[in-house]
This record gives structure tokens, sequence and C-alpha cells, in this order.
């Protein structure tokens, strides 16, 4: 099915060029990271992850955001969403693709990643996250290339594959967890030591996933012949509302715990992050503008006429993917290093280089995401004809 | 198949430009460098081990030692013959490089010539090339 | 035709996993075969003039360090010998031991009826060599651990440069490699390897130091305000001053269990 990716309009080939392009700065500025250190990012002694980390954990959530397709539909045999199942696993190998290559990016010596392998370490939630990660990716590309080629082929998925596709639901809910437990089980990280932050994890990832595939359906429908469908559209849709509901209502749970209980060590990343502290306050607007987002989105999802207008919706789903992504990519990790253990205020922003070699990755990310999708979208024409 | 002499042609510059190095070594053969011992070395006679152990497993032992010293403690390396040594790469008269005291005769030629870049240097300090 | 191909393909990716997964059956392989080795011939041992103790420990007198200046020959010390570089930016801050206020190394006990001098003395702050270090199970490589003697120690070789490690620390006590610190060390001592770009370092409480009969360069260097020793015997100085004077630590409640005492 691999050749379907080769071939396309002129409008598939300036847009897969366009994305080589940006792959090829991101890379470049890479090569210059490698060989200079990592110090040409904002990142410090202080603020020791940074925008890498930081998206590397919101893709994580997408990839995971990718089971809430698969779910209903092989276990509450919710038929409809048999049409768009692929799109979702598609979706999560590229997210997952993406967060490999940013802890690539991430390490200070890429050339010994494999040592994780070599001295494996199962104290280490780090080790357990590249273990999770990778399986998700391969049982993404197993199940979803099988069960494509099948439909392809006009036959049923084969039987072996079902056993796969049940275990990569809780795996989903795996990944995220474990990315969660990256951070909250950290002592004297006061912003992420708490119980809540993989479940707030995976609410955003509910909420950031789904809705990108809301978009990316949208998108589907406009340049394909394929149309994934008003119904499965529109289920998606509430997945998102609850989930971006839900988001916010572990956030305020976050806020309350702190400020009630008024424990210097959890009140005062939140209060670096919402108002600013020691006259510090980059990321302020960040984290208003996140908030607003939210706020309109649940509006917006809310209200049935609104979620039933495609184009409102649309907008919808935009403000919850960057509402979560600001709060997860900005506010999230940054929030937790400052102020920091010794209660210094050091601030981060990412570096020029750094947002471009994130881009890069985001390049790599969407490279595989359009030539999975061009192929699912073109064997879903094909099948239909 | 009616390309086959296109196919059989470029397979055949293809496996000539694949191998172009194989050729160009044979040609431009030069000799692989001896390492060139130092006179405490020489006089020394041995290493910690045999030479031919040495030439061959140098990066064993090395790696060995480097886990060993960090990762135990142990720093005394007794060969079988007995004779003790202490295990550094370059603390001072008493390891390896306060023997073979020219990194760039001994190490480097070598290295060289294998196209080989051991990064030991990048942290141990040759006392050479000391600021 | 076609579905032999596709056969072929499946055969060549399987291999192609076998073949990668290896690499890691070797390395369990040869790690076997160098502990044999190892009991084998060529023995290794510990140098015989070493210190030896179950729990270093450190003891800071902040009563015989009143002042900036009497840190300093105490912090010089150890980056001499450790060639600590001297970075100016401070986002990229190489630090093994140096001086805070007593509202960073101790935040949560800062108070405002605190006598002035404990305001505002600088406090030695360092790796704490915890007993439960929460950065050796955070690493994902085995590069940072703990000896039987309970010193936390870095593997400059094995590190990966994840970072980890400093996001587990709750002291800060851990310094990354942003830059190639080589350009920024004034004079090299060239018995103690420098470290490359991209690894994590930190204090390592003199290990090389006590490996030859030494005491840690800082306490050398503190004229009798720092006290080392093993803190399981009752009979060493650091427990019969533990004994006589009221001590603090930092961040006990964290459960870190760390080693680093301060006579306030």
């Amino acid at each position: 099915m691999l050749e379907l990716a080769l071939q396309g309009s002129k409008r598939y080939y300036t847009w897969i060029a366009a994305l080589l392009a940006l792959i090829g700065v991101g890379f470049a500025c890479y090569l210059y990271q490698f060989d200079f250190g990592l110090g040409i990012t904002g990142m410090s002694r202080d603020v020791s992850w940074g925008f890498y980390i930081a998206n590397f954990t919101f893709l994580v959530g997408v990839a995971a955001g990718g089971v809430m397709v698969v779910l209903p539909y092989y276990i509450h045999n919710y038929k409809a969403f048999g049409r768009i199942t692929i799109l979702g696993e598609f979706l999560a190998i590229s997210a997952v693709t993406m967060c490999l290559l940013f802890i690539i990016v991430d390490l200070g010596q890429p050339i010994r990643a494999l040592n994780v392998l070599l001295y494996p370490t199962p104290t280490s939630i780090l080790f357990w996250d590249m273990i999770v990660l990778n399986g998700y990716l391969f049982l993404n590309i197993i199940v979803g290339w099988n069960v494509l080629q099948a439909e392809r082929n006009g036959v049923p998925p084969q039987k072996w594959l079902k056993p796969l596709i049940y275990l990569s639901i809780p795996w989903a809910v795996g990944i995220h967890t474990v990315t969660a437990y990256l951070y909250c089980g950290l002592p004297g990280r006061g912003f992420w030591l708490t119980a809540i932050l993989a479940p707030r994890f995976l609410a955003s990832a509910f909420a950031a996933g789904p809705s990108f595939l809301i978009l990316l359906c949208l998108l589907i429908r406009n340049i394909t012949k394929f149309d994934p469908g008003r119904e499965q559209i529109q289920s998606l849709a509430k997945i998102v509302t609850y989930a971006i509901i839900l988001n916010v209502f572990f956030l305020l749970c976050e806020v309350f715990v702190a400020f009630y209980s008024n424990i210097p060590e959890h009140t005062d990343h939140l209060t670096y992050l919402f108002a600013g502290l020691h006259g510090k306050s980059a990321l302020v607007p960040w984290m208003w503008t996140s908030m607003v987002l939210m706020a309109v989105a649940i509006l917006l999802l809310i209200v049935p006429v609104t979620r039933q207008n495609e184009t409102v919706l649309a907008v919808a789903c935009v403000c919850v993917f960057l509402g979560t992504w600001i709060d997860k990519g900005m506010g999230m990790i940054s929030g937790g290093f400052v102020p920091s253990p010794l209660h210094h205020v050091n601030e981060y922003m990412p570096t020029f280089p750094e947002i471009l070699i994130t881009i890069g990755v985001y390049g790599v990310g969407f490279l595989v995401l359009t030539a999975l999708f061009k192929i699912a979208t073109t064997v879903k024409e094909e099948v239909a004809a | 198949m009616n390309d086959k002499k296109k196919i059989i042609t470029g397979l055949a510059i293809f496996l000539f430009l694949f191998t172009l190095p194989i050729w160009y070594n044979l040609v431009s053969a030069t000799s692989a460098p001896e390492p060139e011992l130092s006179a405490k070395a020489k006089a020394a006679k041995t290493c910690v081990r045999s030479k031919e152990y040495m030439v061959a497993e140098h990066m064993q032992l090395l790696d060995v030692w480097r886990d060993t010293v960090v990762r135990t403690g142990e720093r005394t390396y007794t060969n079988p013959d007995g004779k003790q040594f202490n295990m550094s790469l370059s603390t001072g008269e008493n390891s390896c490089i306060g023997c073979h005291v020219s990194k760039a005769d001994f190490c480097d030629k070598c290295h060289n010539y294998a196209s080989v870049n051991p990064y030991c240097w990048d942290c141990h300090i040759d006392p050479k090339e000391k600021k | 035709m076609k579905s032999s191909r596709r056969n072929f393909l499946k055969i060549a990716g399987v291999s192609a996993v076998g073949l990668s997964a290896k690499p890691v059956l070797d390395a369990f392989a040869t790690a076997d075969a160098d502990e044999h080795a190892a009991t084998a011939t060529p023995e290794k041992a510990s140098n015989k003039k070493a210190l030896t103790g179950k729990r270093w420990a450190l003891v800071i007198n902040t009563h015989k360090l009143q002042t900036k200046e009497a840190l300093e020959p105490i912090i010089e010390a150890c980056n001499k010998l450790h060639n600590v570089p001297h970075i100016e930016n401070e986002r990229w801050e190489i630090k093994w031991i140096w001086g805070e206020e007593f509202k960073h190394a101790f935040p949560g006990k800062e108070d405002t009826f605190l006598p002035e001098h404990v305001k505002h003395n600088p406090f030695l702050v360092l790796c704490n060599h915890c007993e439960n270090p929460p950065c050796v199970r955070a690493c994902p490589t085995k590069a940072t651990f703990q000896r039987d003697d309970g010193i936390v120690l870095m593997d400059f070789h094995r590190c990966i440069g994840c970072r980890f490690c400093m996001a587990a620390c709750p002291y800060g006590s851990r310094s990354f490699n942003f830059r190639d610190p080589r350009q920024f060390i004034t004079e090299q001592n060239p018995d103690f390897p420098t470290r490359s770009k991209g690894v994590v370092e930190k204090c390592n409480f003199c290990a090389e130091r006590l490996a030859v009969g030494k005491q840690p360069a800082c306490v050398e260097a503190s004229g009798g305000a720092l006290i080392f020793g093993n803190v399981d015997d009752p009979a060493s100085e650091v427990r019969k001053v533990l004994n006589k004077n009221f001590t603090i630590r930092r961040k006990q409640g964290l459960g870190t269990g760390p080693m680093v005492f301060y006579i306030v």
C-alpha cells in the first residue's frame, strides 16, 4: 500500500516539499546543537527541561487520544467509528514518532541513547516510558496497517489482530500514565507532586487528540473523496466536550488544594504561572490565553447548536488544541521548574534555534501523518468506488 | 526484460562505487603505522599485559578498567604474573599516559590511520596538552 | 510472485528485529563473561590505603563559616581539583559546592525572626549523598548510582544527558554541561578528567581522594569547619560532633536522608 503515498496531485507534492523544507531547516539547527551543545536552547541549570520535553509530553497525549475512536468501536461496538479508527491509529503513529524524536533531540549525548537498553534500569520511569512508547508505536503500526490492508482486499481483518487491538486500549492509557509518572513521582517538585497528574494528563489528551482528529476529518472531507461522516465527527465532539471539561475541572482541583491548604511549595508554581513571582511573569499572558481558549471551547461545545455547526465546531477544536498545548507545552514543564528547589526564580523561554528544531520534529510528524492519511483515504476511496 | 543491459551496467557501476574504498586502499596502500614507544615504555619492556594482548584487547581492557574504577572503586590491577598496577588512563606517573608519554605518537597514530575516534580525551587530560 | 515477495519482506523484517536484539543479548553475555574473567586470572582490588566507611557523612559547622570569604578557599579547592569550569552565563553554570543564603539553602525553614547573621550568612551547599537518592532512582542507565559506602556517584562515561536526575534532585545539586566545559577552565588539573558537553555532573565526595586515603578537598581546606567521616561508626569524629551539637539537614521531610549536616 506504501505506493499510494507516492502518487498524488501537485498540491500534495507541494505540501510534502514544504514539510521537507521545514525538516531541513530543523535538521540544520539540530546539527548546530549537536556541535555546540544544548546551550543553544533556553534551558538552564534551574529549568533543565524545556520546549522539547514539553512538546513530547503534549504529543504523548495526542497519541493516547487516538484510543478514543478505537475504544468505542471495539469495546462498545459503536459501528460508526469503524470508518475512522484507522485515522486514530495513524495519528497515534505520527504522534509517537514525534515523541521519540523529541526525546532524542533533548539528549545531551544522543550517541549514547542505546545505553537505556544496554543498562536497563527498572527503577527509572524513563526506562518504562521508552518501553510503552515503542510498544504503542508498534501496536498501532501492526494493527492499523493490517486492518487497512484487509479492508482494501475486501476481507475481514486477521483474527490474531483482535488481542493486539484490545491490548492497545489500556496501553494508550498506559503511555500517558507513565509519562505523568515521570513528573509526579519526584520529591521536591511541588507542582508535579500530585496524584491527579496522570488523570489530568489523560483528560487533556482525550481533549487534544480527538479535537485534532475532528480537524483532520473536516480537512479530509474537503480535499479527498472520502467523507469520515457527520455522525462520527459529532460523536468525537461529545468526547472532546467531556474531556476538556474534565481537564479544567482537574486543574481547578489543583488550584483549590494548593491555595486552600496554602502550602507555599504548591502555591508558588501556580502563582508564578498565573500572576508572576518576584517580578518574573513571562508565562502569565500565555496561561491566561490558555484559560480563555479552554473556556470559550467549553461554551461552544456545551451548547448543542454551536457544537452541531461544523464551522463553529472547528473553531472550538482549534481552541481546545491550542489551549491544551499552552497548558501542557508551555506551563506544565516550565511551571514545575520555577521556582527552583532552592526557590530561585529563573525563567525559561525557548530560543529561536530551539523552536526551529521543534518545528522540524513536527515536520517529520506531519510528513508521516500526511503519508499515512494519504494511504488511508486512498484506500477508503478505492473501497467506496 | 528488455532493460537487461541497462540493469547490468547500473549494477556494475553501483558495485564499483560501493567497493571504491577497497580499491582506493589497495592502490594507495600505506602500511599501518607502528605506535612509537617512549623511552620509559621501552625500559619497562612489558605493559600491564603482553604486547599481543594489548594490541588486540586494549580497548576492552580500558573499558573494563573504567567501569571497575568508577563503579566499584577498585583501582589496583594484578596481572596474571602477579604484578600490580594503578588502573588509570591519565592520572600522573602511575597511569597509561605516565608511561606512554606521547599521546600523539602512541595513540593518535594508529587511531588516525584506522579512522577511529575514541572520546577518551574529551574528558581525560593529556598532560602535554594541559592548559 | 506478490505473496512470495511479501513473505520475503516479512522474513527480512523479523530477521532485522532479531539482529537488532543481538547486541543487547551480547551485552548480557559479555557482562557475565566479564564477571567470570574478573574472578579468574587478572584481579582488581581497592587500594590498601583507601579510607573505607559504611556511610560517609559531612558536618558543616556554620559558626566557623560566617562570610563569603570564609567559604571561598573551600569552594576553590574543590573547583581546582575537579576542573569545575567557571562560566559567567548563569544558565550554564556548573556548581559542585557553593554558597546560598539560608532561605535558599533551607526553603521552608526561612523565618522572619531568625537572627540576622543566619539570614544573611552564606551556607555551603553540595550534593547530600542521600540515603535514598531520588536521582539514582530516576537515572535510566545507572549512570548515577549509589556505592556501598553511600556515596552517590556519576559515571560520566555512561550518562546520556537526559537530565531526569536534575528534575529528581530536590536540592539543585546537579549541573548539566550545556557547553564543552574545557574552554571555561583556566587552569587544568591533569589528574582529574574534565567532563564533556552533554553530561550531568555534581559533587563526588572526593571518591578519588578517599581511594588513596585522603579526606575530601573541601574538608582539608576548611580549617576544621567541615568534619567528614563514617556516621555508622559510633567512635568516629562525625558521630561525636553530631552527639554534641544540634544539627539540621536540608529538606529532611522528603525522606531522602541527606548525609550533610549543618550546625547552626
